[in-house]
C-alpha cells in the first residue's frame, strides 16, 4: 500500500483526523519521534490553513490529502479555494504580527511560516481552482533526525 | 483528546491548567476562557501546559491574543512548558521572546513582574 487518500469537509473537527493519519504513516516508515512531530504539526498547518481558506465560503467541499510513502513520505493537502498572492510562505513576520494590536489571531501566512520551518521540500501551487500544499520528506530524513 | 481546562488561584494568580490539543479546532474554547478570566478582573495569568499534546498556530494566536488582553490592564500571562515538541513552534515562531516560559507552575508564580 503505497497512497493513502483522505477527503473531508471544510471542518476544523476533521483536521485532527488528517494528523493522526499522517503520523501512523510517518511511523509505518519508520520515521523518527522528531520527525513524527514535524510531520504532525506540518499536516495541522496544512490542514487548517485550507480549512480556514474555504470555511466561509465552501465549506462542503472537500479538503483532499494524499499520502504517499513510497519513497520517503509526500503529502499533498488540497483545497478549493484559491490562497491569496499576499500571503508568501515566508513573508509573515510573527513577531511583527505578535506586537500588533490586533486580538486573537495570526494572519493567515502564519501556518504556512511555520511549515516551512518542518518541511524539509515544501511547494505551494495556487491557482484559481484551489490551493496545493505538496510537503516531502524524504527516507534519509530519518537518518538525520 | 480534546482539551481540558481548569483554573484556580494561586498567590494572586490564576492558574490555568490547559491538557489535551490546542488546534484548530479546539482554540476557540481556550480563548473563551482567557477572554472570561481577564473580563472578570483576573489579568495575572499562568498558562500551565504541562498536559498539552500539540499545539498549532491558531493556539498561539489565542495565546497572543490573551497575552494583549492582559497587556491592557498591565497584566502578565506566563507560560509553563517543559516539553520538547511544543517549545519548539515557540521557538520557530519567535514567540520565546514575546513569552516568559517557565518550568514550573511554582516559578511562574514566583516570578516577579515588576
Amino acid at each position: 500500500m503505497a497512497t493513502v487518500e483522505l477527503s473531508f469537509s471544510a471542518r476544523p473537527a476533521h483536521v485532527r483526523t488528517a494528523r493522526q493519519v499522517a503520523v501512523t504513516l510517518a511511523r509505518r516508515i519508520n520515521l523518527p519521534e522528531p520527525v513524527l512531530d514535524a510531520v504532525r504539526l506540518a499536516v495541522g498547518e496544512a490542514c487548517g490553513l485550507v480549512v480556514a481558506l474555504q470555511q466561509e465560503s465552501r465549506p462542503d467541499d472537500p479538503v483532499v490529502v494524499t499520502f504517499d510513502d513510497s519513497r520517503g513520505l509526500a503529502i499533498d493537502v488540497r483545497g478549493a479555494v484559491a490562497l491569496e498572492a499576499a500571503v508568501g510562505s515566508r513573508a509573515i513576520d510573527l513577531l511583527a504580527a505578535a506586537a500588533e494590536p490586533v486580538v486573537d489571531e495570526l494572519p493567515v501566512g502564519a501556518s504556512l511560516a511555520v511549515v516551512s520551518e518542518l518541511v524539509p521540500r515544501l511547494t505551494v501551487a495556487t491557482s484559481p481552482a484551489g490551493v496545493t500544499v505538496s510537503m516531502r520528506w524524504p527516507a534519509e530524513a530519518s537518518a538525520h533526525a | 483528546m480534546d482539551l481540558t481546562l481548569s483554573t484556580r488561584s494561586e498567590d494572586g494568580r490564576t492558574v490555568v491548567e490547559v491538557a489535551g490539543e490546542i488546534d484548530v479546532y479546539t482554540a476557540p474554547k481556550l480563548r473563551e476562557q482567557l477572554t472570561e478570566l481577564v473580563d472578570s478582573g483576573r489579568y495575572n495569568l499562568v498558562v500551565d501546559m504541562t498536559g498539552v499534546e500539540f499545539l498549532d498556530s491558531t493556539g498561539l494566536g489565542v495565546l497572543v491574543g490573551g497575552l494583549k488582553r492582559v497587556r491592557m490592564h498591565d497584566g502578565s500571562l506566563r507560560l509553563v512548558c517543559t516539553q520538547e515538541r511544543i517549545l519548539k513552534i515557540f521557538r520557530i515562531t519567535g514567540l520565546t521572546k514575546v513569552f516568559p516560559i517557565h518550568d514550573s507552575v511554582a516559578e511562574a508564580v514566583a516570578a516577579d513582574d515588576a
